[in-house]
């Protein structure tokens, strides 16, 4: 007996018992079809966080000051990065782009009646829209001249300019910030929550005016403006190894430490995709396992059914040993019905989970992404369930003395 | 030539004390072309001795030689190729497969066919000659369940006859029948037999049993007696000159 009739056999039986068969499949149906959505969330998740990091500008290298190093103590006496190490990098390391400088503060804004508390205000540099990937939609961005002689201006993100002045144009007006006056004279384009913050709630203004106006220091004067951050974009990604050594070196010396007790860190946005993917990985396992755990669970439907098939045709069993099926015939024919059966399951839990992936990334504001190999997991693991709770059943009938069965009523 | 041959052949239930000997030393032999019917009484072993006969069960002491062959010490899997080539069984509830047409049903044994590499086209076109010759031509794409008891046997006899078996087992054919379709059920036997096939029958029925060239009676697992059936005696003078 050849496969094909094998499976001939196994549809005439599934299709013959419609609704035993379907709700024998429901179990597969709901294990690979959770499987396929969990996949699809998570990596989902995942596809988003790495585009809201990429979404910041490419090829970027983050120098932070490193407070678990250095800690309080060194930030007393004076240590952390300091402004002056952006023009540094800039003047010494090869293979450098655009250096930009971000120094945030939180202060309350006033736009004729309107006032705004808790508004969180970057100063940057000049190249921040290039390194950012940020567009200007109305007006323009500070220059580096504005920079140096601390221009009091402000760039707005769309919503908060939206929010200080409504449907008017910005340009030109004023806000206040902290009772320091600044001239609105640009509104970025719309760029969305990316990693966790709202840029377009803020409000840009050259760094020189944050250190003198909204974050003074009484060390600036012999030690530099300190800073959050130093953001260093590279020629391409075969350089970037290269230039954080440089980087890490030159800062190590500027700020008199050793590599090992250096006072800031250096990171690339692989870092932080790595250090965010890391937590939804445990995520991405638990829920796997929770869709492995149902497709079992569906397994164990299919060998109790199997179960009661094999009884209810024992009588067939019989006939068909008599005119000459031998026990392998037998066992892989009731093999073949198993796995049709959770392969029938699977194809259509493919479709509810693509369909429910789909569904699901539309209702709500998870992401999900069908993942091409997640169907191939969820489509093999249910053959495999398949083969492994069909087998006890489908050898059982083999093993039926023909006698016996065909006296069996 | 003897088709069949059975020596000091036994089959004992269980074990120690309370086993049981369904047949109890029988030796027989049946020539090629004879119509045998095996008569006795409830409990005389006559289905253990069918089920050996059949392949189905295997001797606990003896030999079995069927054609040639030495059954006794198979596989069940070997028995399975044997049942399917050598052996068509005919049964009183017909045990047709229910949701198959006739066609499909007479087709199957030959699905367990190893030896024979045939086509679809070809089980399929021997099939349909078989049904033919059983004289079912218009109800080949019937179920069971459409047929008449008669119908049914006839298709029965057209699966057992598929492979072109060694030997025809037939056990109460036509005890689930009326008389008539009983008859023509019998007449049909008569025909395979003169067509030169070896029938062994099991029968309650004496006067069915009329019909065959010998009657084995058995009784306590034995070979009580064999007679020679009467009206068959010029069939078999037949059925010599058609083999």
């Amino acid at each position: 007996m050849n496969l094909s009739e094998f499976i001939r056999l196994a549809w005439e039986s599934i299709s013959g018992n419609k609704m035993r068969s379907l709700l024998t499949m429901l179990g597969i149906i709901i294990g690979v079809a959770s499987v396929i959505i969990m996949i699809g969330i998570s990596a989902g998740t995942e596809a988003a966080i790495e585009e809201q990091i990429t979404g910041l500008g490419s090829n970027l290298v983050f120098v932070t000051r490193n407070f678990s190093r250095g800690g309080p103590a060194a930030f007393r006496q004076g240590g952390g990065l300091v402004y002056e190490d952006a023009s540094a990098i800039a003047d010494n390391v090869n293979g450098v782009v655009a250096v930009i400088v971000e120094q945030p503060s939180t202060e309350t804004v006033k736009a004729g009646n309107v006032v705004l508390d808790g508004v969180a205000i970057r100063g940057s540099t000049a190249d921040f829209p290039s390194v950012r990937d940020i567009e200007i939609d109305n007006g323009r961005y500070f220059t580096e001249r504005e920079v140096d002689r601390t221009q009091k201006v402000a760039v707005l993100g769309s919503s908060l300019a939206q929010e200080l002045f409504g449907e008017a144009t910005p340009i030109g007006q004023t806000v206040t910030v902290d009772n320091i006056k600044l001239t609105v004279i640009g509104v970025f384009e719309e760029r969305g929550l990316v990693s966790g913050t709202d840029f377009d709630a803020q409000l840009y203004t050259p760094i020189t005016v944050v250190f003198q106006k909204f974050t003074p220091s009484q060390f600036a004067r012999f030690r530099g403006d300190r800073v959050r951050a130093i953001i260093v974009e590279v020629e391409g990604p075969d350089v970037l190894d290269s230039t954080i050594q440089q980087i890490e070196l030159l800062l190590a010396r500027r700020h008199d430490v050793t590599l090992d007790a250096a006072d800031f860190s250096v990171t690339t946005q692989q870092d932080i995709i790595q250090t965010q993917e890391a937590t939804t990985a445990a995520f991405r396992s638990l829920l796997a396992w929770v869709a492995g755990v149902s497709l079992i669970v569906g397994g164990i439907g299919i060998m109790n059914i199997m179960l009661v098939t094999v009884t209810e045709r024992t009588r067939e069993i019989g006939i068909r040993q008599a005119i000459g099926a031998a026990p392998d015939d037998i066992r892989w024919q009731f093999l073949t019905e198993a796995v049709v059966l959770s392969l029938a399951g699977g194809a259509i839990g493919v479709l509810v989970g693509v369909g429910g992936s789909m569904l699901f990334g539309a209702l709500s504001d998870m992401r999900t992404v069908v993942v091409t190999s997640s169907i191939i997991l969820a489509f093999t693991s249910a053959a495999v369930v398949g083969i492994f709770f069909g087998f006890y059943p489908a050898n059982r009938a083999s093993q039926l003395d023909p006698i016996e069965a065909l006296r069996h009523e | 030539m003897a088709v069949i041959e059975i020596i000091d052949l036994s089959r004992i239930y269980g074990k120690g004390e309370i086993s049981v000997r369904a047949l109890d030393g029988v030796n027989l032999s049946i020539e090629r072309g004879e119509f045998v019917a095996v008569m006795g009484p409830s409990g005389s072993g006559k289905s253990t001795l069918m089920n050996i006969v059949g392949c189905l069960d295997r001797p606990t002491e003896g030999r079995y030689i069927l054609d040639s062959v030495e059954v006794s010490e198979m596989s069940r899997a070997q028995l399975a190729t044997i049942r399917n080539e050598q052996i068509g069984f005919i049964f009183q509830s017909y045990n047709l497969f229910n949701k198959a047409t006739a066609l499909k049903n007479v087709m199957a044994p030959m699905l367990y066919d190893r030896s024979r590499k045939r086509s679809n086209e070809e089980k399929e076109a021997r099939a349909r000659e078989v049904l033919i010759s059983v004289g079912l031509e218009d109800r080949m794409e019937h179920e069971p369940t459409e047929l008449s008891g008669g119908q049914q046997q006839r298709v029965a006899i057209a699966r057992a006859l598929v492979n072109d078996p060694a030997i025809i087992l037939a056990d109460e054919p036509t005890g689930n029948l009326d008389s008539r379709s009983g008859e023509e059920i019998m007449e049909l036997m008569h025909e395979l037999h003169q067509g030169g096939r070896t029938i062994v029958m099991v029968t309650h029925d004496a006067s069915i049993a009329e019909h065959t060239e010998r009657t084995i009676f058995l009784r306590d697992g034995r070979i009580e007696r064999i007679t020679k059936g009467g009206t068959v005696q010029e069939t078999k003078e037949v059925a010599s000159e058609s083999v």
